[in-house]
């Protein structure tokens, strides 16, 4: 899993609007609930999106996300709470006046138009002269390279193909918003990593707010600007894919993006630039290179990522931060190996290793005695 | 199609036996030159030509088109609506009754449809002085009735296999409910629609029964002049009838499901 990269698509020079303090909020979503019976979908959820963003809600099934699009499509109306779009509230406008356009999870091609007639759709809707229409539409199916098979009906077309006669026809009316439920979900590797970077290059030429659902945290990770990460109906952390990997704010957020080691400990110091954590799993002190604000004797997780240990034959030199223990399976992977070793305490811990040097023949294997390190600044206290 | 048992050929080759000896028989008969139905004499179109001459025949079977044709149309009208509510209104209170009500006529004997309808006629004239009489507006009201369950039927299952993500999207194009309703959820259901119409015309031509009971002096249907003649004796002329009969019936069946049969393909490519 390759999830440690950081989104490529920051590149203005500026500082992005969701950081900025005063910025006006291009969809906002206040306090919103939404019930089917007794079954809370979507539980007091509030979120800004900003302009030109691509924000990703991420989450398993059930958690609540596509409730979410649905709602900013007009599929379903919130039983409280509201919607503002460019400043509009949405409460009681239908789908079809909505300034808001989806690309379906399957893609909903409608099987009786050709591609074109598909396309043209939302544009005959408006009343635009006949012309302009033909105009946008073979513009557009240019853009998505589909303007040879123009005339074929959707049962005709590859799966790749469908997906980008959707993509077409969500774009060609120009929303001020696009929705995209698993844009990706259906396609093999090779054309889901074509088609993200296909959906930057147009996020950057078109200049539209994009909402993007998807489970796939590498997806989310890839695509987005920032990240909703949702369980249970809620949205428990919103951040930059980077902080949500790097500062998880609570362990489901930590264990649901990537692998995390988790340590029980308790705060025995905590500073202002230092904090220390005794822990049972590790026999021994983490300490931090940051001050926590928590009560002492807290009991708190400590969250590890398996790429940020070490791992060595040898004990390392530092008092703290370090553990030992016997490795129980080793994983070769090519560019790295993944080793899983149970510690003193009893307690298995997964570490992935880049495989940096060829092969001395000494490298680690089944029940090698193994001493593990880490930096003070690399683990994250979890309080929730 | 290939290494079947011989058991397998056989029962399969009995059933086909079964089903169409009769009608093959029925057909080859109505070429038959001589004069009694059960004696061979040899090839002719004879009885054809005096069937086209047989003024009851031609006004009997010219009504029955008629009737077929109004309440086939009528019932698809009618059934399409009944569909939609019962696949799209979600759960209201009488759902059950009304799916109830419309599937009655599937599954209620002729005889007992017939009866009540001409009770119901007959009560209504002597209120509204409507329908007056019985004849082909009866006929055509009593089909109507039971030719919608069908149409129904077939609609509403149509309709529930439909994917509302399709309807979803249009919306979400820009279309308002009605140009929702005629741009796509018509075109999509268009084929239940007319393969629930084919089913109506054939049902329609083919009754006897309910027809029978609603329909008044002049307005014999033609299985009715069928039947009345077969009691006299059979003819060789009601042979070439009935062969013409089995021509139209088994090409707007087939058509009906070809048509479906290529929906099916379209939708599941």
């Amino acid at each position: 899993m390759s999830v440690s990269s950081v989104s490529p698509i920051v590149t203005t020079q500026t500082m992005p609007t969701w950081r900025q303090k005063d910025a006006e909020p291009f969809v906002r979503i206040e306090q919103i609930n939404k019930t089917f019976g007794d079954f809370t979908a979507v539980n007091n959820v509030s979120l800004d999106i900003y302009k030109n963003e691509l924000f990703c809600l991420l989450g398993g099934s059930g958690s609540g996300k596509s409730t979410l699009l649905r709602m900013l499509a007009g599929f379903e109306s919130p039983t409280s709470g509201s919607i503002i779009i460019d400043g509009v509230d949405m409460s009681n406008v239908p789908p079809w006046e909505r300034p808001v356009n989806m690309m379906f999870q399957s893609y909903a091609l409608f099987p009786h138009l050709t591609v074109e007639a598909n396309v043209a759709f939302g544009l005959k809707r408006e009343g635009l002269p006949s012309r302009e229409v033909k105009q946008r539409v073979a513009d557009i199916l240019e853009m998505v390279q589909m303007g040879h098979l123009a005339r074929r009906k959707p049962h005709m077309l590859s799966g790749g193909q469908r997906q980008r006669v959707a993509l077409a026809r969500s774009l060609v009316k120009r929303p001020k918003l696009l929705l995209l439920d698993e844009p990706l979900g259906a396609l093999d590797k090779k054309l889901r990593e074509e088609t993200q970077f296909e959906l930057m290059r147009l996020q950057d030429e078109l200049g539209i707010t994009f909402v993007v659902v998807t489970h796939d945290q590498e997806e989310a990770m890839t695509l987005a600007t920032r990240i909703g990460v949702m369980n249970n109906g809620e949205i428990v952390q919103t951040a930059e894919p980077h902080e949500v990997y790097e500062y998880p704010n609570n362990r489901f957020v930590a264990e649901f993006i990537g692998n995390v080691n988790l340590f029980r400990g308790t705060v025995v110091s905590d500073e202002r630039d230092s904090a220390a954590i005794q822990c049972d799993d590790t026999n021994g002190l983490i300490a931090l290179d940051h001050g926590i604000s928590c009560a002492p004797n807290q009991l708190v997780n400590v969250a590890i990522r398996p790429e940020k240990m070490r791992i060595a034959r040898e004990p390392s030199s530092a008092q703290n931060n370090s553990a030992e223990g016997v490795i129980t399976e080793v994983a070769y992977m090519g560019s790295q190996s993944i080793y899983k070793v149970r510690l003193l305490s009893g307690k298995e811990v997964r570490i992935t290793q880049p495989n940096s040097h060829r092969d001395t023949g000494e490298r680690l294997t089944w029940d090698d005695h193994v001493y593990l390190s880490w930096d003070a600044d690399s683990s994250v206290v979890l309080t929730s | 199609m290939k290494n079947h048992s011989l058991a397998l050929k056989l029962s399969a080759g009995f059933g086909f036996l079964f089903l169409y000896a009769p009608i093959v028989a029925l057909i080859i008969y109505s070429f038959n030159e001589s004069k009694l139905v059960t004696v061979w004499g040899g090839w002719s179109l004879k009885w054809y030509v005096e069937l086209f001459q047989n003024e009851q025949i031609m006004n009997a079977a010219w009504v029955s088109l008629k009737i077929a044709f109004i309440s086939a149309t009528l019932a698809s009208i009618l059934g399409t609506l009944a569909g939609f509510v019962l696949s799209r209104m979600g759960k209201f209170r009488g759902k059950t009754m009304m799916a109830g009500w419309v599937t009655a006529p599937l599954v209620m004997p002729e005889v007992i449809t017939g009866l009540s309808l001409l009770l119901l006629f007959v009560a209504m004239e002597s209120m509204f002085g409507w329908p007056a009489g019985r004849g082909t507006t009866t006929i055509v009201i009593a089909h109507t009735t039971f030719c919608l369950a069908y149409v129904a039927v077939v609609v509403q299952s149509r309709l529930s296999s439909l994917d509302e993500t399709l309807e979803e999207a249009a919306m979400d194009l820009g279309a308002k409910p009605v140009s929702l309703f005629f741009l796509i959820t018509l075109p999509l259901i268009s084929p239940a629609i007319l393969s629930g119409w084919l089913l109506s015309f054939t049902l329609s031509l083919d009754d006897l029964v309910i027809a029978s009971f609603v329909s008044g002096p002049g307005n014999s249907t033609l299985p009715m002049v069928i039947f009345s003649k077969v009691r006299l004796g059979v003819t060789p002329e009601i042979n070439a009838l009935a062969t013409l009969m089995i021509l139209v019936v088994s090409v707007a069946v087939i058509a009906a499901i070809f048509i479906m049969r290529r929906q099916n393909r379209f939708q599941n490519p």
